[in-house]
């Protein structure tokens, strides 16, 4: 395991056992939202259960406290109320009292803070990345280029990604279509699909640089265990490393525009022998010597057409 | 000694208030109408602000767009941030303080009346100057209540914007000042800071951070303006400019704000919590000391906002534990309302009411914004309706629940009759369930993935944004009740308010006869200890 922030043992274990009931609630490995999902994704790289680990005892925490004082104050509203009789005592200090209810909660966020610098650190170290993909917000769509992979650079891979055309004439005002029949695989994509999804290998350490050509936009794919704003001017970088193969969505986190809840991201992950074969046709797309003019544009301008031929097979597959 | 303050009240409770109704209400430099104008105001943006908020989930209500375009939902999202933070809470918050500040401090009226007038009359022209974009070519705002640009810019009312929100801050400017002069210089003598309801002190620490912060808003809003209009390039990263220097300066405003807009609710509670109880509130000075705290930590976790804009991992790590250091005081806090009421003698009329859903449905908020504070789970939570949920219990079960309490508390003696118990407590009830059902579900909408902002939806998040639709349309229903309550009370309720209205009520504005005569403490009353909300002070 790459992210070595929360040290296996001690504190995560103790807690992960007290939590066990709390996990169980709709916190299964699923890669995309389910309905009626309760809790958040464990996620499907390895960082994300940092992010869901923290969230689970921060609940558990939160419940437990929760418990103790809504419970003191039901007692109270029960006990002390002035048709049972209750006569009002005067009191309204108590020194050690005090001292106990500051103390205590200090000590739980020292916990608290203790487990997330962990997973901060580890967020923040995109040192020994195999491989770069470059992550640029429009208004709206992603592009995707490919920078390098295994220490060589990649020349020409890189395309759009935007809403697949089925969920776009389905999203239209009064189109009169209904979003359940946007499937695949038996698997909802209303919104969550799009034309030609980033291609990834599993079991890579993959760095993202992320930025925006217009307004801000924000890269979330919620298996992943984060999301990175996308700002002009601005490169972002942030780091995933997929465990199991599978197709992974997510949206625009940040609003940009009209069609902000239109800007889906969807990430395929594949074993490594699948992605160097898909990323060699990629390359060989981009290098046929078909495009004579237009040399800077020649990869977006390859997209649409490259998008056809890949298209079918990816959004296919869905994590099940 | 009401009555040597006091002394016309036995021929006419409106000695001296002018005849005219213009002169009355527009012309008025009375603390009593301003603060009636500055409520009615803010009940107004409420239900206006609402509406838009009923657009939202009406479009939400199922997956697929039925009644609005994406621009126009966005529109509304932004419309209601903006008309329901500085048209609805704060607006009643300085209407309840200028109401009650004087009469719970002793003072005749505020320290600068014509300011006061002038500080309400701005806000009128403010809105109708924002809302009157709605119906301009090119539409409102839609770019979201934070204006982060380069979106914001894209906008056709930028100047509008800018404009409308430079007289609500020049408004709440002189609010505050109004307020820090009439509690330090206007105290009746013997009441000193230490002996003034928490109410009180919450107004005052809540006024330096609006003289601290407002001005702060108006130099980002500014510099939108000359970014859209003269070519500048302060956010504008083609021309040297950065869009991230907008989110730090607009959260050194923000953060605070959002604490503009709870410190006042603690004041409330904590003087409805204590009357009922017929307890005084326990731990004053740690209670003073608590929201002195909150507002100091306010002013540096501005950018927990933005744990996913890139920062450096110090960056994360300072304002990651400077806002968990939040939640101890803020624990403190309700600790001590539970504590005044253990031991205490409880009934439970509808402000008891309302602030105990207060402490609870806050404290949800509060566990929610702990969770949001761990910047690794905010990767995710982050910008989700997670976040939407958190802020709604913290806002509308905190903020709105304090603001509505207060007034059942102090309408009978603004008035001079009594609500209606049953329907106060109808309201009550409805509020309490439906507001529930409207924001409970979205913390798991946010869990699984749903981004806020967003018109439309995948079908796994439908059965969730159902229900809280259904809950949306019931609590904004609920509302009406309230303002049915309030329009029975003032003029149809023959029922007389006695001047001490509630039997556990202690403070200086109990004094006072019911409804608070025009003109009050003209000769300053003599401090009584025990008469006080939170009884004799020691240690």
């Amino acid at each position: 395991m790459t992210s070595g922030g929360i040290r296996p043992g001690g504190i995560k274990r103790a807690v992960t056992a007290a939590l066990f009931a709390l996990t169980m609630f709709g916190g299964v490995a699923l890669a995309n939202p389910q309905p009626g999902q309760l809790n958040m994704t464990r996620g499907a790289s390895t960082w994300s259960p940092e992010a869901y680990f923290l969230n689970n005892v921060a609940l558990g925490v939160c419940v437990v406290i929760g418990i103790l004082v809504f419970g003191a104050m039901f007692i109270a509203m029960f006990r002390f109320r002035k048709s049972r009789g209750a006569v009002a005592e005067k009191w309204s200090h108590n020194t050690t009292l005090e001292i106990v209810w500051t103390t205590i909660p200090v000590i739980i966020l020292i916990v608290l803070a203790y487990l997330a610098t962990g997973g901060l650190r580890t967020f923040a170290d995109t040192t020994g990345s195999e491989m770069t993909v470059k992550v640029t917000g429009y208004q709206w769509k992603w592009r995707y280029d490919y920078v390098d992979y295994k220490g060589k650079a990649i020349e020409k891979v890189g395309f759009m990604s935007k809403l697949d055309k089925e969920s776009d004439e389905t999203r239209q005002l009064d189109s009169g279509l209904d979003p359940k029949n946007v499937q695949v695989d038996g698997y909802n994509t209303y919104l969550i699909n799009v034309d030609k999804p980033l291609v990834v290998p599993v079991g890579t350490k993959i760095r993202f640089v992320i930025t925006a050509g217009d307004v801000i936009h924000s890269w979330w794919v919620p298996a992943l265990g984060w999301k990175m704003d996308a700002i002009p001017g601005i490169v972002n970088s942030a780091w995933t490393n997929i465990i199991e193969p599978g197709v992974y969505r997510g949206q625009c986190a940040e609003l940009c525009g009209q069609d902000h809840g239109f800007m889906p991201i969807v990430v395929k992950a594949v074993p490594k022998a699948e992605f160097d074969k898909w990323l060699a046709d990629q390359e060989a797309e981009a290098n046929k010597p078909a495009q004579p003019a237009a040399p800077a544009a020649a990869s977006t301008a390859a997209a649409p057409a490259t998008a056809q031929a890949t298209d079918a097979p990816v959004s296919q597959g869905h994590q099940g | 000694m009401a009555h040597a303050a006091t002394h016309d009240h036995h021929h006419d409770d409106h000695h001296g208030a002018p005849k005219n109704f213009f002169v009355r209400w527009c012309m008025s430099t009375n603390h009593k109408d301003i603060g009636t104008l500055y409520l009615v105001f803010s009940l107004l943006m409420f239900f206006i602000g609402g509406s838009f908020a009923m657009v939202i989930r009406a479009e939400l209500f199922k997956p697929g767009l039925q009644l609005v375009q994406p621009y126009f939902f966005n529109e509304m999202t932004t419309m209601h941030a903006l008309v329901m933070i500085f048209g609805a809470v704060m607006p009643a918050f300085v209407g309840l303080g200028n109401w009650m500040i004087p009469l719970m401090i002793g003072a005749p009226d505020m320290a600068l009346p014509r300011m006061n007038n002038l500080s309400f009359w701005i806000l009128p022209f403010a809105f109708a100057l924002l809302l009157s974009t709605l119906f301009l070519p090119g539409g409102g705002p839609a770019g979201g209540w934070t204006m982060y640009p380069p979106l914001s810019l894209q906008g056709d009312s930028v100047a509008y914007l800018v404009f409308a929100v430079h007289l609500m801050g020049i408004s709440s400017i002189m609010g505050a000042i109004n307020i820090i002069a009439t509690i330090l210089n206007m105290r009746a003598p013997g009441m000193d800071l230490l002996k003034m309801p928490v109410f009180v002190w919450s107004w005052l620490i809540t006024a330096f951070l609006l003289i601290a912060v407002m001005p702060v808003l108006a130099g980002a809003v500014t510099m939108l303006l000359t970014d859209k209009y003269f070519g500048t390039s302060f956010f504008n990263a083609a021309g040297g400019g950065d869009p991230v220097l907008f989110q730090h300066i607009f959260w050194f405003f923000g953060h605070p704000e959002v604490y503009i807009m709870i410190l006042p609710a603690f004041g409330l509670v904590s003087e409805i919590i204590p009357t009922f109880a017929r307890k005084p509130i326990f731990g004053y000075k740690a209670m003073v000391f608590a929201i002195a705290s909150i507002a100091f930590l306010s002013f540096i976790v501005w950018a927990h906002h933005m744990f996913a804009v890139g920062l450096p991992l110090g960056g994360e790590i300072f304002f990651m534990y400077a806002t968990m250091l939040i939640a101890v005081p803020t624990g403190v806090k309700v600790f001590n309302w539970v504590s005044t009421m253990w031991g205490g003698s409880m009934t439970f009329e509808t402000p008891m009411l309302f602030a105990i859903a207060f402490v609870i449905l806050f404290t949800i908020g509060g566990f929610s914004g702990l969770m949001l504070a761990l910047a690794p789970a905010d990767f995710q939570y982050h910008d989700t309706y997670f976040v939407v949920a958190h802020f709604h219990y913290v806002l509308v079960t905190g903020a709105i629940f304090a603001i509505i309490a207060g007034t059942y508390y102090w309408l009978p003696k603004w008035t001079g009759h009594m609500y209606s118990e049953f329907w106060g407590k109808m309201h009550f009830w409805n509020s309490v369930v439906w507001v529930n059902v409207l924001f409970f579900p979205q913390h798991f909408l946010g869990l699984a993935g749903m981004p806020r902002r967003i018109p439309d939806y995948n079908v796994a998040f439908a059965n969730f944004n159902m229900i809280s639709s259904i809950g949306g349309f019931l609590f904004g229903a609920s509302q009406l009740i309230f303002v049915g309550v309030i329009v029975h009370c003032v003029f149809f309720s023959k029922k007389k308010a006695m001047d001490r209205v509630w039997e556990g009520a202690k403070g200086l504005e109990w004094t006072l006869p019911s409804p608070a005569p025009y003109h009050t403490f003209e000769v300053p009353p003599v401090i009584h200890d025990e008469e006080l909300a939170h009884g004799h002070v020691e240690d």
